[in-house]
């Protein structure tokens, strides 16, 4: 082959190549976004939870972005952690009731204060403490802003920024 | 183009276009099978079957079925069971089908162990198949998800958390997997398209692959004999088949593969009409429900064992040894370093190791079905995952010292 011919079938042969790749990866990127979560879903990802009727030591079960919340007040004799929500003089424990192993929903045992999962055992203290079992971590605390006696789950407030920055959730 | 004559008959005209009598002869009546096999080599041929039923039976519940959150329980409970003329016996066929296919598949797997038919010169053979195993449990797990029952829910949660990677807390790849934070409307109708259409043409492609593989090595027997196939071929065309070694995949090996297939038939449907609960998992029948947890959560029976590797372990350890239970068997005709392609009771300290991991997999299979809180059980359970994982590393050092075995002695 001379070599003319052969430098412009190389030529042909990057172009061809340059241009599946380019195709390529626009198909790629047009794919991942297609899976992703749909704006209608990601607006519907705010909740308000109106904590003033809460009692203490019993455990409110909301829903934000079709998860469970725990909202549980903290009587006198529970353990204050850094990990509550302090409104006025009470403090609240706000979780996603996802155990942290493989997300099943713990149930709360009132009289020892504590969650546990039935799938693997695993059990977590009011403050949301794993204290038991495979789970890896604490139950996480969604995004929250305090606004009054209300919580708006999905807005990051600065109490909530304090407890990502002091590692306190994920 | 080339030269056409007047067809006499329909066969002739389509042999000059199509050369269907060079395909049956290749495909049918000249593809050799050696005449030392049992019953268990026909189990290729009931999966065929089996999966030829399930995708029958999956278009006929596809033409009720609604992939939607608030519609697709009671299109199937409601609509499919109860006003479809005859829709249960579809479900009914689907479901014992589905849990079945798991069943031959596990004997197919196991048959192939036991007689080495993975070892070398076959080791395509046997990629392709874990490929089709893979793809199969796939298949099985987004159907799982389709009734849109509290277990379909739940293992949806449970087995796309997986994705998370652990302590990696990759929850970003969790929502674009599920398209939404928890299971929802997206999740469903993304594991229908996967169900209904990618992963069945991935299936058949590879059953495909699957039977390309088996044309140049050619079946395996019982006594792992070497067969000069063209000689015995031959043998046979000349008039002496009993001198042969081999016989016809069609119509002489075929009748016996009928025949178990009739077997088969008679066990799958005695299933469907009489037995078909063993199929549905009591927990589906509720709707799903996302701020309530079955009180134990657990998969079909034929994912217990490997669910059971990843249970008793801590998060990122569990798994690890998860990740290794689905892929370990991928590895087998490169970890068995035997010389020796021969039935197991010919092979020494094999034979121990092929009945330790198959009562194993059986222990690991009860064990998973049983909740975790007794500790004698979840005891056991950490054995027998450990002892899985240690049946590589022991394979590969009892087949290394493994003497060959004299043929024809």
């Amino acid at each position: 082959m001379q070599e003319k011919e052969k430098g412009r079938r190389d030529f042909m042969g990057m172009a061809l190549g340059a241009c599946a790749a380019v195709g390529g990866v626009g198909a790629l990127y047009a794919a991942k976004r297609t899976w992703d979560p749909l704006p209608s879903v990601k607006a519907a990802g705010f909740t308000t939870i109106d904590l003033s009727g809460a009692q203490e030591n019993v455990l409110v079960v909301e829903k934000w972005r079709g998860k469970p919340i725990f909202v549980l007040k903290k009587s006198e004799d529970m353990q204050a952690d850094d990990r509550d929500i302090v409104i006025g003089t009470a403090r609240y424990h706000v979780s996603i009731g996802l155990c942290t192993h493989l997300g099943c929903i713990p149930a709360y045992e009132k009289e020892q204060h504590k969650f546990k999962c039935a799938c693997h055992g695993g059990e977590f203290d009011a403050s949301g403490h794993q204290i038991f079992g495979p789970p890896p971590s604490p139950l996480e605390i969604p995004p929250f802003k305090i606004d009054g006696t209300k919580l708006v789950l999905g807005e990051t407030g600065p109490e909530y920024q304090k407890m990502l920055d002091a590692g306190l959730t994920v | 183009m080339a030269h056409f004559e007047k067809a006499k008959n329909l066969n002739e005209w389509l042999d000059q276009r199509l050369a269907i009598n060079t395909l049956k002869r290749v495909l049918n009546t000249e593809y050799w099978i050696p005449k030392d096999i049992n019953f268990l080599w026909a189990m290729g041929m009931v999966l065929a079957a089996t999966f030829g039923i399930l995708v029958l039976s999956g278009i006929f519940l596809l033409m009720y079925y609604k992939p939607d959150t608030n519609l697709a329980f009671d299109s199937v409970n409601y609509t499919i069971m109860s006003e479809v003329g005859y829709g249960w016996l579809w479900r009914h066929i689907h479901g014992v089908g589905a849990s079945i296919v798991f069943l031959i598949i596990y004997i197919h797997m196991f048959t192939g162990i036991y007689y080495g038919s993975y070892k070398k010169g076959r080791e395509l053979i046997w990629l392709s198949g874990m490929a089709l195993f893979v793809a199969f449990s796939a298949e099985a797990f987004s159907g799982y998800m389709l009734p849109w029952g509290q277990m379909s829910y739940w293992a949806g949660m449970v087995i796309t958390n997986l994705f998370s990677g652990g302590s990696l807390e990759a929850y970003g790849l969790v929502e674009w997997i599920r398209g939404d934070y928890v299971p929802g409307d997206a999740f469903l109708t993304r594991f229908f398209m996967l169900h209904v259409f990618l992963i069945p043409l991935v299936i058949i492609g590879l059953i495909v692959l699957h039977f390309g593989t088996l044309r140049i090595p050619h079946v395996n027997n019982q006594e792992g004999a070497e067969i000069d196939f063209k000689e015995a071929a031959d043998l046979w065309k000349s008039g002496k088949k009993k001198e042969s070694k081999v016989i016809p995949f069609s119509p002489v090996f075929l009748s016996k593969d009928v025949f178990v297939m009739g077997v088969y038939f008679i066990l799958f449907f005695y299933l469907v009409f009489y037995n078909f609960n063993f199929a549905m998992d009591p927990v589906n029948f509720d709707p799903a429900d996302g701020l309530k947890t079955p009180a134990h959560i657990y998969p079909e029976w034929y994912f217990l064992w490997s669910y059971e590797i990843l249970r008793p372990f801590g998060k990122d350890a569990g798994l690890i040894a998860f990740g290794i239970a689905q892929l370990a068997l991928f590895f087998l005709p490169f970890i068995d370093r035997s010389p020796n392609v021969a039935p197991a009771h010919k092979r020494g300290l094999f034979q121990v190791w092929f009945w330790v991991l198959l009562v194993d997999m059986i222990v690991l299979t009860a064990m998973g079905k049983l909740p975790p809180t007794d500790p004698t059980f979840a005891w056991i359970g950490l054995v027998s995952a450990w002892t899985f994982l240690a049946l590589g590393p022991i394979l590969f050092i009892i087949t290394m010292f493994e003497k060959k075995i004299e043929k024809g002695a």
